[in-house]
């Protein structure tokens, strides 16, 4: 018996050792390890790892949000500068230089102050994605740069939509806000349209079709290529490595066209919650059922034992 | 025709016609397990356990696999997944299982090798298990292309391009094996084909091959002694089993097993609902995508050490190592010029011999998986390989060199 257990000690080791070196081990020498930066958006990955030439541009910019973080915001004056946005960010909004405003039902709840100061300011560069806009190429939302330049009203825009769109936010909506512009969930059964409704007649589904293709052209041209279906993200990429993607894309893929989203704390929280329902459906069920297997083979397994030994008992 | 009187009993109507008596000692109770054996004994009824499961759980795929590159993706991700009932347990059942029963296959066949189980009388048992082990390789490739993720499309990719051999650049020979010229719909239904019915076909065949070239030279045990088992054998029929060194296989060796597999079970099942990424690649989990190469292309664990005796070097040579690599297991009981049958503990070189040959393969293993373009993990895998050679030139030396024990 205890032959066997020195046998077993050694077989366990080496298996072990082969786990740790194809799997932990492995991972951690093949992608980079990106640290986060606790969606805290100050520019600070921004300006370190940025063009010689933009660093100065990038440090002005990012200094100016946190003045403009630090003035007071006026939620009734921002009411009134909020207008300026619904112009564009309505129900129902049409594709506008390659992609359809979000609506902003939830923009409080969703994403980070400061984030939000930095996108009216200057969307490209809060969004990181400035190395794409250069010549004659502007931003979609760049025309907020000249309609909106008092810092005091951006403070007090910035305070309204964090206290009047701030509304208990589920993870769909979480999902279909942020991301589901862009990207499709086929899973989840939406489109960069939005969720796919039921036709009753053929031809009524075929024009929807069409349009979700149109939409994606719009969006292939403005992107570069179609952003991928989400459906499974989950389980393709790394829980880590989702969340500082999409803190900073640009961390994780240089040179991406993907946007910073600009997700607080609760929209990451909710927009992960939804990237998990589709893309690993089965953890509840998982979670539901897996002691009870264990505890059966736990038995069995002592049963077996007995079994053995009363059989094995007079033969030694 | 032979004599049939009326029976009392559904067994002696059996028995008349197919000598069910008979048959259950032959397979059973008086088929003879020497009594000095430990735990690494019941590997092979774990294996054949985990075959089971892997039969079982794969028909329940089966019955909902599409193979058709549009749509097979999504019959394993969404349909098995999430619409069809305890989808997701077969699933994770299926690609858990296909990653331990390699482990298993790995530990038996270090079993054989330390305890010297493929000596004269068993080469045969040690050549159908390297069969197994090439049939189930070639079983475990082949799934591997079914869920159509990046990883399938890549590694088909990469192993049927093997096949070009080097600067003979015989792309014909891939384009016949692909069916395309890349791989598409006529390579995924092949590949299905070979996955769900020629593999698992020429598997069944080869355990029973397997099964039955070990009951003429019997098992070996622990101090590989040999003994006369008719001995033995009378000894314990006439109760004397505390002198008698052998067991019936059924009930006392199996209740071993049974015990076994029931530790093994609890792993198995715990990796299942709670640590089974090991077994299933992220990467595997984006579409197929013929424009987008991943960052870094590996087989599955258990693939890696041949795999890193082919990065090293430079095209034509590592493709020959490959080759001798996946063959050369076969050679070892001809290779092996000692006599002596024992455990590797008790002889002389041969014990580090083992030993190297063990670490070396776990070193190839971990330097398979990692980026070729780190200049470290390159030279190791590099010597590593070239050790792995060494170590066989060395075997029929330092074994012709054995005292004969």
């Amino acid at each position: 018996m205890n032959k066997e257990l020195k046998i077993f000690a050694v077989v366990a080791a080496f298996t072990i050792a082969l786990y740790w070196g194809v799997e932990p081990f492995a991972h951690s020498q093949m992608h980079a390890h990106v640290d986060g930066n606790g969606l805290v958006y100050d520019g600070k990955a921004d300006i370190a790892y940025t063009s010689k030439d933009k660093v100065k541009a990038k440090k002005a910019f990012w200094a100016d949000v946190k003045t403009i973080a630090a003035l007071k915001g006026d939620v009734t004056a921002g009411e009134a500068g909020f207008a300026t946005c619904t112009g564009c960010h309505m129900d129902g909004a049409a594709n506008m230089g390659g992609v359809t405003p979000p609506i902003l039902d939830h923009a409080g709840a969703l994403y980070d102050k400061n984030y939000l100061i930095a996108l009216i300011k200057d969307p490209a560069m809060a969004m990181n994605t400035d190395h794409k806009f250069t010549g004659t190429r502007t931003h979609p939302m760049g025309s907020i740069k000249a309609m909106m330049t008092d810092n005091q009203q951006i403070a007090d825009v910035v305070a309204y939509i964090k206290a009047k769109k701030a509304g208990e936010v589920t993870p769909k909506e979480a999902y279909v806000e942020s991301c589901g512009r862009c990207h499709a969930n086929r899973y989840g059964n939406s489109t960069q349209l939005g969720e796919t409704p039921k036709f009753k007649y053929k031809k009524d589904e075929l024009a929807y079709q069409i349009k979700v293709l149109e939409e994606q052209d719009l969006i292939k041209a403005y992107m570069g290529k179609i952003p991928p279906d989400l459906s499974i993200i989950y389980r393709a990429r790394s829980h880590h490595f989702l969340e500082t993607f999409i803190e900073n894309p640009q961390s994780q893929l240089h040179g991406t066209a993907m946007p910073r989203v600009g997700l607080s704390e609760n929209g990451m929280h909710k927009v992960m919650a939804y990237l998990e329902e589709t893309g690993d459906p089965s953890k509840p069920a998982r979670d539901a059922l897996g002691p009870w297997v264990l505890l059966f083979f736990v038995i069995f397994t002592i049963l077996a034992y007995l079994w053995k030994n009363s059989l094995w008992r007079d033969l030694h | 025709m032979a004599k049939f009187e009326k029976a009392s009993s559904i067994g002696e109507w059996l028995d008349q016609r197919i000598a069910v008596e008979t048959l259950k000692k032959v397979m059973q109770t008086e088929y003879w397990i020497p009594k000095d054996i430990n735990f690494l004994w019941a590997m092979g009824m774990v294996l054949a356990a985990t075959f089971g499961i892997l039969i079982v759980s794969g028909i329940f795929l089966l019955m909902y696999y599409q193979p058709h590159v549009d749509h097979a993706f999504d019959s394993v991700n969404y349909l098995i997944m999430t619409e069809v009932g305890y989808g997701w347990l077969w699933r994770h059942i299926h690609g858990v299982g296909a990653s331990l029963v390699f482990l298993i296959i790995y530990i038996h066949m270090f079993t054989g090798i330390y305890y010297g189980s493929y000596k004269r009388g068993r080469e045969l048992i040690w050549i159908s298990g390297m069969l197994l082990f090439v049939l189930f390789s070639a079983e475990a490739f082949s799934g591997y292309m079914l869920p159509w993720g990046q990883m399938s499309y890549w590694a088909g990719m990469v192993i049927t391009n093997l096949f070009s051999g080097g600067s003979l650049e015989a792309y014909g020979l891939v384009e016949w094996i692909r069916g395309d010229y890349v791989p598409a719909q006529a390579f995924l239904t092949r590949f299905f084909m070979l996955h769900v019915f020629l593999m698992p076909l020429m598997i069944i065949g080869a355990i029973v091959f397997h099964f039955g070239t070990l009951r003429i030279p019997h098992v070996n045990n622990q101090e590989g002694e040999d003994f006369d088992y008719a001995e033995a054998a009378e000894l314990y029929k006439a109760g004397k089993v505390k002198e008698s060194k052998v067991i019936p296989f059924s009930p006392v060796f199996l209740s071993k097993d049974v015990f076994v597999m029931g530790v093994y079970f609890v792993l198995f099942f715990y990796l299942v609902f709670y640590n089974f990424s090991f077994a299933m690649d992220p990467v595997n989990f984006d579409p197929a995508n013929g424009l987008s190469t991943p960052a870094h292309i590996y087989p599955e664990w258990y693939f890696l050490w041949s795999y890193e005796i082919l990065r090293p070097f430079s095209k034509d040579i590592g493709l020959i190592l490959f080759a001798i690599s996946q063959v050369i297991f076969f050679t070892l009981p001809f290779l092996d010029r000692s006599p002596n049958v024992a455990p590797a503990s008790r002889r002389g070189l041969f014990k580090y011999w083992f030993w190297i040959l063990l670490v070396d393969c776990l070193i190839l293993t971990f330097m398979g998986k990692l980026p070729p373009t780190d200049p470290t993990f390159a030279s190791i895998g590099l010597v590593s390989a070239v050790i792995f050679f060494a170590l066989w030139i060395a075997l029929p030396i330092i074994t012709k060199l054995e005292k004969k024990l």
